[in-house]
């Protein structure tokens, strides 16, 4: 399986403040990647780095093996939406498709015109008139008859109420299956991720705190419950993530290979979301720790 | 990429191309009424009918013509208030540049593009302004004593200013990143520039010639000024034989400068006159044009002329619009290294 991106120490500073960290992933090709976490986790610091907006201050970042943005043709295989969806107000969706044959090679024009087409976008209207998910839309379609072999896509859905976020997904998917290509979107919805991803990212605090293979992840999580008792050692063999308790129970959220054979838990599956939020919370933990003893050795 | 410069650019464009158009219109329409009474300038006999009839004839549409010669100053600095300032910096303002960068377009090829098609246009629309006004006014320029006089609004220099204006608001615009200041900024550092430059810089472009000629008094005043009234005067200044300065006529401090003591006249700064003086001027202070003469010819005084020949102006001019294009050059440069690398 090769690799779509790939960061090794990836850090970006802006004036004093790290937006990200030491952060080192690998994407594989081919998969829609759900990059999720919480606000200010560097989730569009690291997409904005992998589409060459940004150059990084420490460390490296490759877009299929190369730089990204180092050269017009790194450009023309990675297709991106920013969170803000922007386009020109002033030039019609017809201009931007123009727009989008003049500066692409490999721009596919009657895919963009069938897609407005079926939207039922009027290709007059300027972008400036459009609503919030219409605007969205004209900005994925512009990505995605750039022809890419990846799309980056930042938020895509964050604007849109509920219907629209729905049917956003709901074509982006369809456009996926048509087109064959690799995507990587960013949310702090998991129940946007559950829906169309079958790779996901977790980053916490510019570090990734898990990635995987949706399937395999909930595979190998467990969610176990038993009665509350802190004297009991934890199952044996696995990795505790997350504990919460009640005043009679307690649950853990723990990630194990082989299947889990314990009489005191009841064993159950875990959800996506109860996943992505036990490593949100182990994240958000390890961060506190940090700070405290980074403050501690200060003084 | 060519494509979406000219797109973006269009109605800034279509605006430049009407206040050009309607200048250009004016300024046609009227120019046929002044040739009457310029030929009655040009041809007059005699020093009372030429000064009336230039009178006459400066008084012709003078406020189309000053309005012209403000116009012709502040055209390269709309340019880079207007072309300039909002290119890049409306980009990053709302957001659009992300959209941009994200073509298959490196970011060098995107800002070139940019900057060449609406510097281009820039440096056109300025050149075809200065054309219009230079012709508008060619036959009062022929009256004006020194074509130095309309320096900066005539001639081939409007295009140099118009690319500098051009690529500074650029510049501003991209360290700024808002549209608004950027303009502001760019107005303010252009005249500043502008200013400084006529002011200070421009004379010293190449070294001032220097004449030296007796300093006589004549009936009508005195013998000053350069060799040609065309000429471009930078100081005049009196002299004594042993070369000690006495000032610069011309600014009422010769006249001035005679003085009464001890019942003798004295020229200041270059001594007692030895001449004779009448009684009654000796006691009202009142000292006649001829004892003047006499006084000032005693000492043997020289004036020496420093100034640019107006057969330069052309020659300043190519160097003038060779600078400001260099300085457009590096400005363009900055703002795109600042936008390959500070912006990322």
């Amino acid at each position: 399986m090769s690799t779509a991106v790939e960061a090794r120490g990836l850090g970006k500073r802006y004036r004093r403040r790290w937006a990200l960290s030491d952060c080192s992933v690998t994407v594989p090709t081919g998969h829609v990647v759900g990059l999720v976490g919480p606000n200010g986790a560097g989730k569009t610091t690291l997409l904005q780095l992998a589409v060459g907006l940004l150059v990084p201050s420490s460390g490296t970042i490759e877009v299929f093996g190369k730089p990204p943005a180092e050269d017009a043709g790194i450009l023309g295989r990675v297709g991106f939406v920013a969170q803000d969806t922007p386009t020109y107000s002033s030039l019609s969706i017809a201009d931007h498709l123009k727009l989008g044959a003049h500066l692409n090679p490999r721009w596919d024009g009657d895919t963009a015109r069938h897609r407005i087409e079926k939207l039922g976008l009027d290709p007059a209207q300027h972008a400036g008139k459009l609503s919030g998910g219409e605007r969205a839309q004209l900005a994925l379609t512009m990505a995605l008859a750039k022809h890419p072999d990846l799309l980056i896509l930042d938020e895509p859905v964050a604007s849109l109420d509920p219907l629209a976020r729905r049917e956003f997904l709901q074509t982006l998917m369809e456009d996926v299956a048509a087109h064959d290509l690799g995507v990587m979107l960013s949310s702090h919805l998991v129940a946007d991720i559950e829906r169309v991803c079958d790779y996901l990212v977790v980053l916490v605090d510019s570090r990734v705190q898990v990635s995987g293979d949706v399937d395999e992840l909930l595979a190998s999580h467990h969610r176990l419950v038993g009665p509350r008792d802190p004297g009991a050692p934890p199952p044996a063999c696995q990795e505790v993530i997350d504990a919460s308790h009640t005043e009679r129970q307690t649950t853990l959220i723990v990630r194990s290979d082989g299947p889990v054979v314990d009489p005191a838990w009841t064993i159950e599956p875990t959800s996506l979301e109860d996943l992505v939020l036990a490593y949100m919370a182990r994240g958000s933990r390890s961060h506190a720790t940090a700070q405290a003893s980074e403050s501690g050795a200060e003084t | 990429m060519t494509w979406l410069a000219w797109r973006q650019f269009r109605t800034q464009a279509v605006a430049g191309l009407v206040l050009l158009s309607a200048v250009a219109i004016t300024l046609a329409v009227t120019r046929s009424g002044l040739a009457s009474s310029f030929q009655i300038a040009l041809h007059c006999k005699g020093a009372q009918a030429c000064d009336s009839a230039r009178r006459e004839f400066f008084a012709k549409d003078s406020l189309l013509r000053h309005l012209a010669n403000s116009l012709a100053v502040a055209v390269p600095a709309l340019i880079g208030v207007f072309w300039g300032a909002p290119l890049i910096a409306r980009e990053l303002e709302n957001g659009s540049f992300r959209l941009a960068w994200t073509q298959s377009v490196t970011r060098s090829r995107w800002m070139l593009v940019k900057l060449g098609v609406v510097g281009a246009a820039s440096m056109l629309t300025a050149g075809l302004f200065s054309l219009a006004v230079t012709w508008w006014s060619s036959m009062y320029d022929q009256l004006q004593d020194s074509p130095f006089q309309q320096y900066d609004s005539r001639g081939i220099v409007l295009i140099g200013y118009a690319a500098f204006a051009f690529a500074l608001g650029v510049a501003l615009g991209v360290i700024l990143r808002r549209t608004v200041p950027a303009m502001a900024a760019t107005f303010l550092v252009y005249f500043v520039v502008h200013i400084t430059f006529s002011t200070w810089i421009r004379q010293h472009l190449l070294p001032p010639l220097r004449a030296t000629s007796p300093f006589l008094a004549t009936p009508t005043g005195f013998t000053l000024g350069p060799p040609n009234a065309a000429d471009w005067v930078m100081s005049t200044e009196v002299y004594t034989p042993p070369g000690r300065a006495l000032g610069q006529p011309g600014q009422g401090s010769l006249f001035e400068g005679f003085r009464i003591h001890a019942g003798t006249l004295f020229f200041q700064g270059a001594g007692a006159c030895h001449v004779k003086v009448p009684v009654a001027s000796l006691r009202t202070g009142n000292i006649s044009q001829a004892v003047q003469q006499a006084c000032i010819a005693r000492f043997h005084l020289y004036q020496v002329v420093t100034y640019q020949p107006a057969s330069r102006y052309w020659t300043f001019q190519w160097m003038e619009l060779g600078l400001f294009i260099v300085l457009a050059l590096l400005l363009s440069a900055a703002a795109t290294w600042w936008v390959r690398r500070r912006l990322s």
